[in-house]
Formats: structure tokens, C-alpha cells, sequence
């Protein structure tokens, strides 16, 4: 985008080589009256690591927790556009969010385990769920996968609380993956981390992909690399006075790094602004 | 203090060491502080020693006896609160039963979104306002609006479900019907207040946490926030059950004042603090004796009360919360 334009810029539309599990379409979304990211087209490559990188304030995070309606519990918020999840726009009048919330899970920046042991945190979506099946073999795959079996098959009865940060994160990765939801989002999972826990949850996200479709916002460039597929980046437009985020470019993550194709990428993954 | 590192170590610093009359103010405020917490507990040991040293002929006459007695003659000389004792559980858990209930629905009518945050203060207040209501407003209340209120449910009740234990009698008046529900509504406050606190600590995260996994409102409530404020409810329980058990005016003026056992909702009965507030005021010697080891016996029972209350409250953070 040149500094000049006056015509609104609009990033060219990213169309992956791979089936589309969400095509999020972002027109407008609005906290009250206050624009807070336009035009962003995002579409979600199955079984992809999708990262969104960007400066804060751009929008990512709305944009992430838009596509499971989190954001439905911030009463003001406003959402235009669509969210076409298999063929369906989860923002139509008759979807309940609740639903849509059990189809496409969520790891947040801070680890939320709830207050209960260990075990009942993992099971806590499919007794949700009505699961029927073998809880305690579910459970025990989740932490499996989460990487956390190992530390914690002794204790299952602790409560989730009582674990250190890194296997708290990791906790709630197991929660959200047990009902082995289609989608996973998260958002900067690994802000709170160490580097060594850090490492085990990237580990973890490549892993994870090969069953679920994971979409990531993240603040550190280097886990953009080491782990997404794909990368969108967001900045934030303050010419009008306003602080509206929106979608700058998105490609394949080599791509955005090494060839970016608008100024303003080139200048974020250089390092050279915010 | 020693005199280390009184000087910077560098010129170039604006920083410096507290002066000693910092260090003093420091002292004078920890003994202060100190000297208050000691005196709170000399007071509670002067109480009981003084009740106890009250209470010392009537505890070595009657001894054991006293508590499982149940009858209160002065002119036999016959001691015994079994009566008391009982009225004074019951009533107290039946109020908490619905205070509890109450108290806690409130809490999360008030803390869950379902009103606006304004409006939500305004009800909290109002509840509040609850607790700044003498208690002998209470009583009168009960005698005049609450009694003949109640009347005729439980005519109806006693007469349809007479072979139900509660409903065994009929009410004719004061009993432990009217008693226990204005129990309730005087220990509402201080269980919604304290539950309402406990909900409001509980962090936005974990609420994200719920929602994203995708429960539904109610969902959310009874299996997330329920259980993630159940340390701070159980305070609340215990807190109020606790003035459930001390509170005398009200109750000496609803109860009945009449020693018997029963498991009858409307009939009348007594607690050790309404038999200590009606009988004081023209008890003689040997009475006053046998008083004050009823009120040994109620400070026990409410020392009792708070040591498993709390005992549990402390289980229940070990278990959920891992402290």
C-alpha cells in the first residue's frame, strides 16, 4: 500500500492449494460505535496451522475469537460479514453459539484450567458432550497428546490449579482437544510460557494438525515460522483517527517472511516498525 | 539495626536508605497492629472466662445432665436446654436451608449477566439494607404480618399432610415455622453479600473458559462458576449460620418459648438464646447460675460450628483450587 492511496486498501484474497474449513469473511466488526477491523478475508486451511501475526491492536485476536463467537459474550460487539463453516455462516440468525463453540475449540492467552482435579478438567467436555464411551481412555489420549500424561498420571485427582504454568496451558490444550473438536484456535497460547513450555506446545501444534485444523495468534515472529503453514498479517490503520485493524497480506508463511509483497509486511517481519 | 549500607555506594544515586524515624514509625505501627490482634483475644478469653467462672456451680451440679435434660423448673431445681438445644439447631438449619437457597440464587442473579450492572448494585444494596433492620422490627413483623400469613397453609398442610412429621401439628401462634423463616430472611443478606463476592473474584478467564468450550449459559453457571466459587459460598453458609445460631430477639419473640422436642414445623419451641433473653430478667441466683451454663453450651456449639465450617471450606480449596 503506498502512503498516498486514498482509495481504501484491501489485501489481495489468499486462496490455499487445500480444502477451506472456515472462509471468514470479515466486512466489519465493531465494539459499539468503534471500527474495530475491516475487510479481512481469511480463509482456514484444513489440517494447516494458520498463524495470524501482526502489531497489537490490529485485530487479530477479534478476528480469531470471531470465528467461534467468543466474542458474543462482549455485549457490544458487532459482527458484519460471514463466517462459512462447511458451507454454513455460523453468524446466521438460527446457529446458537453454543454450537458452534462445541465444533471449533479454543486455547486462550492466559491458562484457564477450571477449578477441579485434573481428570475433571479433561473430562469436562465429554461429560458436556454426553459423551458415552470410555471416559477414562479419552482422558488419558487427551493428556497423551497434550504431553502432559507423563507428569500428571499419578495425580489425575489434583486439582488443575495446583500444576505450574506451562502444564496448566497444556491442561487446557487437553480439555479442548478431548472432545477432539474440528477446529482449534489459540490465541497466543504461549504468551505465558517459558521457553521450554513454549517449545513443548509448538511441538504439540504440529502435532496436533495432523488430526485438527488449528488456527494460532501469536506476537512472536519466530513461532509464526516454526509452526504455521500459513500467515496472515494484520496491521492497524490510525489515519482516520480511528485504530482499525485489518488484513495486510496473507500467503504461505515462507512467502510472508522472505518474499512479502506489501511494504508494510516487509517493514513488520524486518523488524523495522512497532 | 545495624549501620551496613547506611551510605549509596555510588554518589551519582538519589536513592537512599529509610531514615530511622521511618524505621520507628515502622515499629510503633507493628505493635500497634500487634497489640490490637492481642487484644481481641484476651477479650474472648476474658468472656469465656468469666461466663465459665458464672457458670462453675451449675456445671458442677448438673454437669452432663444438663445437656440431655429437658426440663427447665426453677422451683425443682431441674436444669436441662436438650430442648433448647434442639430448637436451636433446627431453626438455624431450616434457615439456612432457605437463606442458603436464596441467598445463592441471588448471587448469581446478580453476578451472571442477567441484569445490567447498575441495576445489579441497586438490588445488592436493597438486600443489604436487609441486614440494617433491627431484629425486634423483625419479631414484630413476624407477630404481625408473618404469623397470621402463614396461618392458613399450614392449617392446610397439617390437616392434608398430618403424617408427615413436620406438618405434625397445628399451628396456633408463635413456633418454628415463623421463627425459622424470618431466621432466614435476616441471615439472607450476609449469605448473598459474601457469595456475590465470591462470584464476582472469580476471574473473566475462567468464564471465557466455560463459554469456550461451549456451554450454555446454565451450564456454565452450575458446573464452572458454582463449583469455581464454592470455598467462598461455603464462607458465606457458615458465616450465616453462625448468626442463625446467636440471634435471639426475633426468635424469642416468634418461637414460642416452650420446651419441647419436636419435629414440627409449627409448633412452638425454644433456642438456648431466646431461653437466656426471656429468663434473665427475673432469674435468681440459682438461675442466673444455670443460665450461664447455657450460655457455655451456645458458645460451644457456635465454636463447633465454625472449626467444621471452616474445616471445610478449607478441604474444598485444597480439592478444587489445589491450596
Amino acid at each position: 500500500m503506498s502512503a498516498t492511496a486514498e482509495a481504501v486498501f484491501v489485501a489481495e484474497p489468499f486462496a490455499p492449494a487445500g480444502d477451506v474449513v472456515i472462509d471468514c469473511n470479515v466486512e466489519k466488526i465493531f465494539y459499539g460505535d468503534f471500527l474495530a477491523v475491516r475487510d479481512s478475508v481469511v480463509p482456514i486451511e484444513k489440517n494447516k496451522i494458520t498463524g495470524f501475526i501482526g502489531p497489537s491492536g490490529c485485530g487479530k485476536s477479534t478476528v480469531l475469537r470471531s470465528l467461534n463467537r467468543m466474542n458474543d459474550l462482549i455485549n457490544v460487539f458487532r459482527f458484519e460479514g460471514s463466517v462459512m463453516y462447511h458451507g454454513q455462516d455460523i453468524y446466521a440468525k438460527k446457529v446458537d453459539p453454543v454450537v458452534v463453540r462445541r465444533y471449533i475449540g479454543m486455547v486462550f492467552q492466559q491458562p484457564n484450567p477450571f477449578s477441579m482435579s485434573i481428570y475433571d478438567n479433561v473430562a469436562f467436555g465429554l461429560r458436556l458432550n454426553k459423551f458415552k464411551g470410555d471416559i477414562d481412555a479419552k482422558v488419558q489420549k487427551a493428556l497423551e497428546r497434550a504431553a502432559l500424561w507423563k507428569e500428571v498420571k499419578d495425580k489425575l485427582k489434583n486439582s488443575g490449579l495446583s500444576l505450574s504454568g506451562g502444564q496448566q496451558q497444556r491442561l487446557c490444550i487437553a480439555r479442548a482437544i478431548a472432545t477432539e473438536p474440528d477446529v482449534l484456535l489459540m490465541d497466543e497460547p504461549c504468551s505465558a510460557l517459558d521457553p521450554i513450555a513454549t517449545r513443548q506446545v509448538e511441538e504439540l501444534m504440529l502435532e496436533l494438525k495432523k488430526r485438527f485444523t488449528v488456527a494460532l495468534v501469536t506476537h512472536n515472529m519466530q513461532q509464526a515460522t516454526r509452526v504455521a503453514d500459513t500467515t496472515a498479517f494484520f496491521s492497524v490503520d490510525i489515519s482516520r483517527g480511528g485504530r482499525t485493524g485489518y488484513l495486510v497480506e496473507m500467503a504461505p508463511t515462507q512467502q510472508v517472511f522472505e518474499d512479502p509483497q506489501e511494504q508494510l509486511t516487509r517493514e513488520y517481519v524486518r523488524g523495522e516498525f512497532s | 539495626m545495624a549501620k551496613i549500607l547506611q551510605q549509596p555506594g555510588s554518589s551519582s544515586t538519589i536513592t537512599r536508605a529509610p531514615s530511622s524515624g521511618e524505621f520507628l514509625g515502622d515499629s510503633i505501627f507493628r505493635a500497634v497492629a500487634y497489640s490490637c490482634a492481642m487484644l481481641i483475644i484476651l477479650l474472648v478469653a476474658f468472656i469465656l472466662w468469666q461466663i465459665g467462672k458464672e457458670a462453675m456451680p451449675a456445671v458442677g451440679e448438673h454437669g452432663l445432665g444438663f445437656w440431655t435434660g429437658t426440663t427447665w423448673d426453677v422451683n425443682k431445681g431441674q436444669f436441662g436446654v436438650l430442648p433448647e438445644i434442639w430448637g436451636t439447631l433446627y431453626s438455624s438449619l431450616l434457615a439456612l436451608m432457605l437463606g442458603g437457597i436464596f441467598g445463592i440464587s441471588i448471587a448469581i442473579f446478580l453476578t451472571q449477566d442477567f441484569i445490567h450492572d447498575r441495576l445489579a448494585t441497586v438490588f445488592r444494596t436493597v438486600v443489604e439494607l436487609l441486614a440494617a433492620i433491627p431484629s425486634v422490627v423483625y419479631g414484630l413483623w413476624g407477630i404481625y404480618v408473618l404469623i397470621p400469613l402463614i396461618r392458613p397453609v399450614a392449617q392446610w398442610l397439617h390437616e392434608h399432610f398430618s403424617w408427615f412429621p413436620p406438618f405434625g401439628t397445628d399451628l396456633s401462634g408463635p413456633g418454628m415455622a415463623p421463627a425459622a423463616l424470618v431466621l432466614a430472611i435476616m441471615i439472607l443478606p450476609t449469605v448473598a453479600a459474601i457469595s456475590v463476592d465470591a462470584f464476582r473474584r472469580i476471574p473473566y478467564k475462567v468464564k471465557e473458559a466455560a463459554y469456550g468450550m461451549g456451554t450454555t449459559k446454565w451450564e456454565a453457571i452450575l458446573k464452572v462458576m458454582l463449583p469455581t466459587a464454592s470455598s467462598g459460598i461455603l464462607a458465606a453458609l457458615v458465616l450465616g449460620f453462625g448468626r442463625a445460631l446467636g440471634e435471639t430477639m426475633a426468635l424469642a419473640m416468634l418461637i414460642g418459648n416452650s420446651n419441647q422436642i419436636s419435629l414440627s414445623l409449627f409448633s412452638p419451641a425454644n433456642t438456648l438464646a431466646s431461653l437466656l433473653a426471656s429468663s434473665f430478667p427475673e432469674a435468681g441466683p440459682v438461675e442466673v447460675q444455670a443460665l450461664m451454663y447455657a450460655a457455655l453450651v451456645l458458645l460451644l456449639i457456635t465454636f463447633i460450628v465454625n472449626v467444621v465450617g471452616l474445616g471445610v471450606q478449607q478441604y474444598t480449596m485444597r480439592k478444587f483450587e489445589g491450596k
